[in-house]
């Protein structure tokens, strides 16, 4: 019996020469996304709404440690006509684009009859309409390269639901409504459409949590820890590199064994 | 030389005859030209012509017509 070579893993994972667009990579978890895209070779588009010298110190930061090219979009991504400015600002600087990255996401809690219509349409401005109008933009240039991918960076909370995420949980839901139908379009031109999950991450956005609900939910985890940016960012670098090639319309859970 | 590059993303995306009759390229009226196919069509232009279409431009591309006159503003 004849043994069949198979690459290394870390030639399957090169992402040399490709381009990532990673929306909210100004910190958290799109940052790490970003970085980790960086550390295999990928050119890099990072964005922010907030803070622009944030996300001029991160594209410094990848440029210098891991010698990559970097485009800074600043911008809302619920706004469709600052997303149609970042494809042609993507299309004008690299002429393609390989991996899309839709991550900018916010949490802002509130119980049923507690919450306003500014928090309700902010949301789900935010967390829905952004990545579709993203895939929206980019979908086009996507399929021009020879291994498209998406990933829609959903949450636990959008698979099972919480108390007082009545809303964050529609828009994460959604997210992964919006994952299956793309991946059914978009499959003919070899764009994989895939969401990842995740459970509760050490970032910016769940430092308001208060103590007693933060050892809930360490509680909550088979684990038995907190998860970590760059737990999420790996999962992203499977989607994003030639390891899932034939991975498309899946949500994969990134929560150490989580139950809520 | 617009209209000939156009055509001929036309013919290779539609798969239709090269001496088709231009006029009859409408939008939902030519048997080839659905709304995948209008996306193709699309990319195909983009590619040609190395550029990216604005939204409104897509929806508004309802014929070979205005198809030659948006890729026109696309030419450097
Ligand atoms: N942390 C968790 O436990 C957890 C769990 C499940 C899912 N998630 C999801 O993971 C994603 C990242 O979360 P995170 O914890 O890293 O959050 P984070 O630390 O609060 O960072 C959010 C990022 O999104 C950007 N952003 C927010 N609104 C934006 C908009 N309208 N347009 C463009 N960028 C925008 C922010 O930019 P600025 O810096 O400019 O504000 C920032 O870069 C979100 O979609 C979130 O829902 C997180």
């Amino acid at each position: 019996m004849s043994i069949k070579s198979e690459p290394h893993a870390g030639n399957l994972c090169n992402l040399q020469d490709r381009v990532a667009v990673v929306t909210g990579s100004s910190r958290g978890i799109g940052f790490e996304i970003a970085r980790v895209l960086a550390s295999q070779g990928c050119n890099i588009v990072l964005n922010g709404v907030s803070n622009e010298s944030a996300i001029e110190a991160a594209a410094e930061t990848l440029r210098q440690d891991y010698g990559v090219d970097v485009l800074c979009c600043f911008g809302d991504v619920s706004d469709a006509s600052v997303t149609a400015d970042m494809a042609k600002a993507v299309f004008k600087k690299f002429k393609r684009l390989d991996v899309l990255v839709n991550n900018a996401g916010i949490l802002d809690d509130g119980l049923l009859g507690m919450m306003t219509q500014d928090q309700i349409n902010r949301t789900l401005d935010i967390n829905v309409k952004g990545p579709i109008n993203t895939m929206q933009a980019f979908s086009r240039l996507l399929a021009r390269s020879p291994s498209g991918s998406i990933i829609n960076i959903s949450s636990i909370i959008g698979r099972e639901g919480n108390r007082g995420q009545v809303v964050y949980g529609a828009s994460k839901a959604a997210v992964i409504g919006a994952t299956y139908s793309a991946a059914k379009e978009l499959a003919a031109q070899n764009i994989r459409v895939n969401s990842i999950a995740p459970g509760y991450i050490k970032t910016d956005m769940i430092s308001a949590v208060p103590e007693d609900t933060h050892q809930e939910r360490l509680d909550s985890i088979a684990m038995k820890r907190i998860g970590q940016a760059e737990d999420v960012a790996r999962t992203a670098l499977f989607l994003a590199s030639d390891l899932s090639l034939y991975v498309t319309g899946q949500v994969i859970g990134v929560d150490g064994g989580m139950l809520i | 030389m617009v209209e000939q590059r156009v055509f001929k993303v036309f013919v290779e995306v539609f798969d239709i005859p090269t001496d088709e009759d231009k006029s009859k390229l409408h939008y939902n009226e030519h048997p080839k030209w659905d709304s995948l196919a209008h996306m193709a069509l699309v990319a195909g232009l983009e590619t040609e012509f190395d550029c990216m279409l604005d939204m409104d431009e897509i929806l508004d591309m309802s014929s070979f017509e205005i198809a030659v006159k948006t890729m026109e503003n696309h030419v450097d």
